[in-house]
């Protein structure tokens, strides 16, 4: 497997507080990798280290080389896409700024145009609710949007934070169809964090499991799943 | 130990000074004290309870105002007339606290902002004329010999103004020390704690309000008996941008600090006015570029001003305060 | 009845001063919560630059143009070496470092250009076009340049990217920075363009108040009370604050307080809207950031 992402002994700190304490976990390329834990496990500290939200330490290398950024504006112009934990609508931004602030960076202007297409031909209800103020959007619509104003980026890498969160489970099979198109067919490699297991399981390649800023358990998503022990001690099935 | 050391030696200075000082510099210093008992009230309402104030300039005016009408038109003794022009200044403040109440640091600073912008004019009113003497201002008496002892006019407006510093820096040292003192603070820092565990927090920023303006007030009415003069002009913007450079530099929240704040304020403009020979009238620019940048370096280098350095500076020599 | 309406047109023509005004302070406040009480006194030193250029012989548009893009420059080095220091500190350090750099600005004129009140020269005098019956040919000149900064300042936040970073940035700092808007740039270019927005106010305010270190106390007494009165937090009301303003000024000035206490009407909206609707006409909240 070759990875696009690899942190070693990364670890994260809210001021003083160190929330991750050196966390070692591979991100394959092309792949789905997820990221499971109980709530306050530190799945989203790891994100926010990623895009360089908080101060980290440690190694993470992307696509090989050092990840030296230090602000989440330069992860992002690396290519890493980050939908946060809540979201992060622009709630006073109209659904098409919201999407034309995701291709922010880029100076391709036909390729964005093709892009806008390709994501209304995934998100219809987007393309519907182009005027909208976003934040009038339901809870699922501002999940859409925030997915796609990630890919409107062109991310090579895309990071989510419980996409499921608070949305009924027909809007969430919805999305993660949609989130297995995005991987298969554009390549995108995906680091995704999720309170439901199951589904985060079905969707990935390979799994981590975090408990109190540590990674207890990592590997294949199909032997983690697979292991009755780890199921019942940390997954709750 | 130190700062009971530093006080007493400030007020032997100030005792001693009327024997020896020139009445020039006694009238100076007349004013450090006068600046001093504004700068404390102010530093009560911005420094202990985090409500800023950029008008107190126009409770200094009301106090002034208010001490030269009683004298001048209802023939008051000054004694009589400053203690009720402050009171009057304690039920304005008082009054002014309560809206502001409803509205948080930033929109206090603007509402107190337009007070001190539009002091001068309203001062100045053409309906009150009768009363203030309206843009030409009124002249004051200054006060005679305190008790019949043979002394000039300067040194009876020192006595009168160190004897209400003292009180006043006894007084507003108390308030500070007890439990006025710790609510104030407790609800600058930790409002939603304060309210939570019984004080209230509106009572209290009313209240010290009140008490601000009351010292500005009594500033105000011994400025206006110093002077021998008070006029619209001299209670305008810069008076109370003054005020809070003051008790930026002295420290915010300390109770010794306004001293050098009220030094610094008082000499500041008054040496660079003697530059003005050597760069020309340009120089009267100095004091605005001392103050602006002081301001700025104390809150990046010293927030706490000149107070704060020399407590860390005692502590680092080992001298314990209190 | 002349009268009345020669004192609405006058009305607008400083109104659309405090309107530019108010709009620049909203921007700061927008994207930081903060009010620049410096705004007053940095758009008093670019009109000054102006006057000096022009005393230097330089043409007007041409003092104009670049007293504008010195300001701007102005601006986003104040924001990077003055103010970014204290994003995090309290709201007091604020205010208090806002005045220090309005005593800065107001020294720094006096220093250069003198106390003494200078006279500044209009573009649109002689051109009787501009003129009409009841407005002077600078105050109908004013209004114009006062809607054409209007126009596009809002062409430029609706209709560019960077416009459209600079909201994002303001409303939510931390998604912009993860789709790459460098937030800390943006506001560095919002005191660029309120910096901006000052010298056009104060050249376009100078003709009629005369120019002098303190002739924007005043002005930024009104814009703050335009923009109080139309809601701190939304553009679009502190123009019509603004504008609002002016004319409530000129009227009351002339039939009901005086011009003597003219400043008084600032300070009775100011704690007239406080008091009974803190967060103005259009505002959405208030934000007590105490
Ligand atoms: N802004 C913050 N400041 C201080 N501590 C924080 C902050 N955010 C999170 N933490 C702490 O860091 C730890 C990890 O939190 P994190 O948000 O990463 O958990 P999580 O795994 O995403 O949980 P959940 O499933 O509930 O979202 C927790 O102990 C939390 O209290
Ligand atoms: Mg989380």
């Amino acid at each position: 497997m070759s990875a696009i992402l690899a942190a070693r002994g990364l670890k994260a700190f809210y001021g003083q507080i160190e929330a991750l304490h050196g966390v070692d976990f591979e991100v394959e390329e092309g792949g789905v990798t997820a990221l499971l834990g109980a709530n306050g496990a530190g799945k989203t500290t790891t994100l926010r280290a990623i895009s360089a939200m908080i101060r980290r330490e440690g190694n993470l290398e992307f696509r090989g080389k050092r990840m030296t950024a230090r602000a989440p504006e330069d992860v992002a112009r690396l290519g890493v896409a980050h939908v946060p934990d809540g979201r992060g609508t622009f709630t006073d931004l109209t659904v098409e700024e919201n999407l034309r602030l995701g291709a922010y960076v880029r100076r391709d202007r036909a390729a964005v145009k093709a892009d806008f297409q390709r994501i209304f031909g995934y998100f219809p209800r987007l393309a519907e609710r182009i005027h909208q103020q976003a934040g009038t959007l339901s809870g699922g619509e501002q999940q859409m949007l925030a997915i796609s104003r990630a890919l409107l980026l062109k991310p090579s890498l895309l990071l989510l934070d419980e996409p499921s969160f608070g949305l009924a489970p027909l809007v969430v099979a919805e999305i993660f169809r949609i989130l297995r198109a995005i991987n298969e067919s554009e390549g995108v490699s995906i680091l995704i964090v999720e309170q439901n297991a199951n589904l985060a399981l079905d969707l990935a390649t390979r799994a981590y499991l975090l408990e109190t800023g540590r990674v207890v358990v990592g590997g294949a998503a199909s032997a983690i799943r697979a292991d009755d022990s780890v199921r019942r001690a940390y997954l709750g099935y | 130990m130190a700062v009971r050391l530093a006080w007493g030696l400030a007020l032997a200075f100030a005792i001693s000074s009327p024997f020896w000082m020139s009445g020039y510099h006694l009238y100076q210093f007349s004013q450090v004290l006068i600046y001093a008992i504004a700068l404390l009230g102010l530093n009560l309402l911005t420094g202990y309870n985090g409500q800023l104030s950029l008008g107190h300039g126009a409770f200094f005016a009301i106090g002034g105002y208010g001490a030269a009408i009683l004298i001048v038109k209802f023939g008051l003794p000054f004694w009589l007339a400053i203690p009720i022009a402050s009171a009057v200044c304690f039920v304005a403040g008082f009054l002014f606290g309560f809206p502001a109440l409803r509205f948080g640091g930033l929109y206090l600073a603007l509402a107190t902002f337009a007070l001190a912008v539009a002091a001068p004019q309203l001062l100045a009113f053409k309906g009150i004329d009768f009363l203030t003497g309206g843009s030409q201002g009124l002249q004051v008496p200054k006060p005679g010999a305190l008790l019949g002892l043979p002394m000039t006019t300067d040194q009876s407006v020192f006595w009168l103004c160190l004897i209400a510093a003292v009180a006043l820096f006894v007084i507003a040292g108390n308030l500070v020390r007890g439990r006025f003192g710790r609510a104030l603070v407790a609800i600058r820092d930790h409002p939603i704690a304060a309210e939570s565990m019984g004080v209230n927090a509106a009572l209290y920023k009313t209240i010290c309000f009140g008490v601000s303006a009351l010292y500005a007030g009594v500033a105000g009415g011994l400025d206006a008996v110093a002077v021998g003069f008070v006029s619209p002009e001299s209670f305008g913007l810069a008076l109370s941008l003054a005020f809070l450079v003051g008790i930026v530099v002295g420290g915010l929240a300390s109770i010794g600090g306004v001293l050098f704040g009220a030094l610094f304020i008082e000499f500041v403009p008054n040496y660079a006015d003697q530059l003005t020979v050597y760069f020309g009238e340009n120089a009267k620019a100095l004091p605005g570029a001392v103050y602006g940048l002081l301001m700025i370096l104390m809150m990046a280098a010293a927030p706490m001003g000149i107070a704060g350095l020399l407590r860390s500076l005692a502590r680092a020599s080992g001298l314990r305060s209190q | 009845m002349v009268e009345l309406f020669h004192q609405l047109a006058s009305g607008l023509a400083l109104g659309g001063v405090y309107a530019i005004t108010a709009l620049a302070l909203v921007m700061i406040f927008q994207a930081t919560q903060l009010v620049n009480f410096a705004q007053g006194e940095m758009a008093m030193f670019s009109t000054y630059i102006a006057w000096w250029l022009m005393q230097n012989g330089w043409d007007y548009w041409q003092a104009f143009g670049v007293t504008v893009v010195f300001s701007f420059v102005g601006g986003v080095v104040i924001e990077r070496v003055v103010v970014r220091p204290f994003a995090q500190a309290p709201v007091l350090a604020s205010v208090i470092v806002f005045i220090g750099l309005s005593f800065i600005f107001n020294a720094l004129a006096g220093f250069f250009f003198g106390y003494s009140v200078q006279s500044f020269d209009t573009p649109f005098d002689g051109r009787p076009w501009f003129g009409n019956k009841f407005m002077s040919a600078h105050e109908s000149g004013s209004v114009v340049v006062s809607l054409v900064v209007l126009a596009l300042v809002f062409a430029f936040f609706r209709f560019t990217p960077l416009g459209l970073a600079m909201r994002a940035a303001a409303q939510n700092p931390a998604s912009a920075r993860l789709v790459g808007v460098r937030v800390g740039w943006m506001l560095a270019l919002g005191w660029g363009l309120a910096a901006a927005i000052g010298a056009v106010a104060g050249m376009m305010a100078a003709p009629i108040v005369y120019l002098d270190p303190n002739m924007m106390g005043g002005i930024l007494l009104y814009a703050f009370a335009g923009a109080v009165l139309g809601g701190i937090d939304n553009p679009w009301g502190a123009v019509f604050g603004g504008f609002t303003v002016g004319i409530a000024e000129n009227l009351l000035g002339a039939y009901v307080v005086g011009e003597e206490v003219k400043l008084s009407v600032a300070l009775i909206i100011i704690i007239g809207v406080l008091v009974a609707k803190p967060s103005g006409l259009f505002g959405r909240r208030i934000v007590a950031r105490v």
